[in-house]
């Protein structure tokens, strides 16, 4: 593989991304969803290693992966609403709700998760675009997971759908003006509820993908930090689903920048390039920040005091 | 939306308590099919709450509503609409990040699923075109102006086929260019039979001008009502207020002509988003004079106020105060006695989840007598200092521990002007400072500003009201696309001219 070369480090490249992406892509449409209701949920990521754990483990007791989805949507959905039923409540923050939801996620999947370790549970097929490929690492590349495209098409329905459904312009209305919402007779309370348990539902799916299909299996270290980046990138992508979609891709890219470069045998700096998405982060946060000012398109009811 | 034309409105023996506190008694009031009907007191005498209990946002104790004769029930926001009642709120229930398109279709009870954009732009486009106000249908309403926002608001209504209107205070976020035209356009509705209005309001020339009868609360009781044609401004202010006369127009002593304290020259600075807000402003102000600045809002006033409070940055240009440079430093600040009361007060300039003690005490506190040593602060004198302010100024509730954001506007704007005006102050930077309180309040804010004045203070006025800068500057001047068009003495100053300043950009 070495003789590959840069086109080799391309290849590894946009399968990486596709793979590494798909988290990416469900969280921060769950997020997007939810913080365009005007809620902010930081415990997405506990939310996507509670997806993990609950997806290998119903995927392993029932045989079916795709059962093992439908679980970790479930389960997401669950702690989306108790994020949702607390943040109801007078005086209680959103943000300190998220991060405690955050610890509780990961320390339940971890104490539940501990018998999956070793057992191996039914992965999710591939979809093998290119089966007549001889050449390995293109075929390699072109094995496409479906909730990728699952994902895709997600993000093209919602961009169609915040602007001509009557669901997307009452979320809307909810996230920029909670009195206007009532002012019009909708519980803006109600559709931060159904906005969150989707957007916990999404995240679980993005779980899902870590444990059945890559990397594959179940490990207290699956997500590192998956679910927090994908709340980072709904901010860049200026709560715009198409947007987070190109985002999660660059992201992703960014994640396989490492294993690429490994692979034709670049071993120094590994960690640096392993932490390239970290640095993403940052560095995307400062370039897009305005000294001045909210940033425009933000949903006016998120509020970091309430 | 069942039936076409004016609708007619009828409130009988309305009662409603919050806990002890009585906020309308037995109040009754009839509004004809195809009036402009006012509905005047002071704050706090029940109006808002009147509103809210016909349009069912709150739920009254005893009393019944009828529309059109009948007797109706009208459980939330959503049963009043169906009735064709609607509420233009005090502050927009429009959706920011939206565009008015959006907004408009929003308020529809009826959303299809899935909106067919191509036909709701063709009503939309239809139904504006039998408007005399255009409104850009794509523009984002957090874009508008908040006369354009009013308007929206107002559309909104009447494309959801609303038959009786309730506006409460409509004018009070508008200039008064805005507000006649706001006005007008309802007096023309009216007038076709497509529609009741009911306004809260406290400028009296708005009701004079174009309301047909009125109604006058007072303390949550019916005080009056009656045709405004057989009604004078002071016969509806004594029902307003009851016996006690309002406090007389503050005495202005002759100028002194006192040497230039602030001088600002060739100020200028841009909006949040780049634009250029101020183009080389220059203006002084003496010692002992009030220098007025009219204009239609929008026009750069917001960010001469911003810059001259420390709160923006200026791009280019010199603020010098008794001719030395002034940088907005808190020793500066204190050496020179420059004082503000901005725009929204609570906002700008106190604390809200501070106390009224504490938020009295922000010029000061670092600062014997509060403060010993400049580091332990004494509570008990501050406590102290405070009851001394809110005594002469007239602040209610009277507690020194309340915090700032439980008052009323009115009081909050007493409570910053009695911090801005104690101690030695040398120049006062003031904006709107009367926006949306009652006269008396209103008159009471003047005779103070009036006062300051005449002790030698310079005064900066910077107001939408052509009238309270009438009233109380010696020197008006106009600003328009962020520059200074006209200025002229008091005595000399023409209203023609002024309107066509202000109209000029």
């Amino acid at each position: 593989m070495a003789d590959l070369g840069i086109a080799g480090v391309a290849l590894a490249l946009f399968g990486g991304a596709i793979r590494a992406s798909t988290p990416f892509l469900f969280v921060s449409l769950g997020e997007c969803l939810t913080e365009l209701s005007g809620r902010i949920n930081l415990g997405l990521e506990g939310t996507l290693v509670c997806g993990a754990m609950s997806a290998y483990g119903a995927a392993l007791l029932s045989g079916s992966p795709w059962l093992g989805v439908l679980a970790a949507a479930l389960v997401g959905a669950l702690l989306g609403a108790l994020h949702a039923g607390l943040c109801s409540l007078a005086r209680v923050n959103d943000i300190a709700v998220g991060i405690a939801l955050m610890v509780l996620g990961t320390g339940l999947a971890f104490f539940f998760g501990k018998p999956l370790i070793q057992p191996r549970a039914p992965m999710l097929p591939a979809l093998p675009l290119c089966p007549g490929c001889h050449f390995a690492p293109l075929r390699a590349a072109l094995d496409i997971n479906p909730l990728f495209l699952i994902g895709v098409a997600l993000a093209f329905v919602l961009h169609w759908g915040l602007a001509n459904t009557r669901p997307g312009l009452v979320l809307r209305t909810a996230g920029d003006s909670g009195a206007a919402a009532r002012a019009m007779g909708y519980a803006p309370l109600l559709v931060r509820l159904w906005a969150t348990m989707a957007g916990g539902a999404l995240a679980g799916i993005g779980g899902a993908f870590l444990s059945l299909y890559y990397p594959g299996s179940w490990n207290e270290g699956l997500s590192s930090g998956q679910g927090l980046i994908a709340v980072a990138l709904v901010i860049f992508a200026r709560w715009r689903p198409l947007a987070c979609l190109f985002a999660s891709l660059l992201f992703g890219a960014a994640g396989a920048l490492g294993p690429a470069l490994q692979s034709i045998g670049v071993h120094q700096g590994t960690y640096l390039f392993n932490a390239a998405p970290y640095a993403l982060t940052l560095a995307i946060m400062i370039a897009t920040a305005s000294p001045r000012g909210a940033l425009a398109g933000a949903p006016a009811e998120l509020a970091v005091t309430r | 939306m069942n039936a076409s034309g004016a609708a007619s409105l009828e409130v009988a023996a309305m009662s409603k308590r919050f806990g002890a506190n009585i906020a309308l008694a037995d109040v009754a009031m009839r509004v004809p099919a195809g009036t402009l009907h006012a509905l005047l007191g002071e704050n706090g005498a029940g109006k808002s709450t009147l509103v809210k209990c016909i349009i069912g946002s709150y739920r009254a104790d005893r009393g019944d509503v009828l529309l059109d004769g009948r007797e109706v029930v009208i459980n939330g926001p959503r049963a009043a609409r169906a009735l064709g009642l609607g509420m233009v709120y005090q502050h927009f229930t429009l959706v920011g990040g939206m565009t008015v398109a959006e907004n408009m279709v929003m308020a529809r009870p009826d959303i299809p699923a899935i909106v067919n954009w191509r036909a709701e732009r063709r009503a939309l486009e239809d139904f504006m075109a039998r408007m005399p106000f255009r409104v850009p249908l794509d523009r984002r309403v957090s874009t508008l102006a908040a006369g354009q926002k009013q308007k929206v608001e107002i559309l909104k209504l009447l494309y959801l086929g609303c038959r009786f209107l309730i506006l409460d205070e409509p004018t009070a976020v508008l200039t008064p260019t805005e507000a006649d035209e706001v006005l007008r356009f309802l007096r023309g509705l009216v007038a076709e039979n497509k529609l009741t209005v009911l306004m809260i309001t406290h400028k009296f020339r708005e009701v004079t001008a174009y309301a047909d009868a009125v109604t006058v609360l007072r303390r949550g009781k019916l005080a009056g009502a009656g045709a405004v044609r057989d009604l004078t401004p002071e016969t509806m202010a004594a029902m307003m207020v009851g016996t006690t006369l309002a406090p007389a127009r503050a005495d202005r002593e002759p100028a002194r002509g006192q040497p230039t304290r602030l001088a600002i020259q060739a100020l200028c600075a841009t909006r949040d988003d780049g634009l250029l807000a101020l183009r080389e402003v220059s203006l002084s102000v003496g010692g002992g004079e009030i220098v007025g600045i009219a204009g239609v809002s929008g026009n750069g006033q917001r960010e001469l106020v911003e810059v001259l409070a420390g709160q923006r940055r200026a791009a280019a240009g010199a603020i010098r105060i008794d001719d030395q440079p002034f940088r907005f430093t808190r020793a500066e600040i204190r050496r020179h006695g420059v004082r503000c009361l901005p725009e929204e007060p609570l906002a700008n300039a106190g604390v809200a989840r501070m106390t009224v003690a504490e938020n009295l005490a922000l010029r000061d506190f670092d600062a014997p007598p509060l403060a010993a040593r400049g580091i332990w602060l004494d509570r008990t004198a501050m406590r102290a200092a405070a009851r001394l302010r809110i005594a002469d100024y007239a602040i209610r509730p009277p507690d020194p521990d309340a915090p700032l954001g439980s008052l009323s506007g009115g009081n909050v704007q007493r409570a910053i002007l009695a911090r801005e005006l104690s101690g030695e102050v040398r120049v006062l930077i003031v904006a709107n400072p009367c926006f949306g309180l009652d006269f008396t309040a209103a008159a009471d804010i003047r005779a103070r500003l009036m006062q300051a004045r005449n002790h030698g203070v310079a005064v900066l006025l910077v107001s939408e009201d052509l009238d309270e800068i009438q009233e109380l500057a010696d020197r008006i001047l106009v600003m328009a696309g962020g520059r200074i068009a006209y200025e002229s003495s008091a005595a000399e100053a023409d209203l023609a001219a002024i309107g066509m300043a202000m109209a000029a950009h």
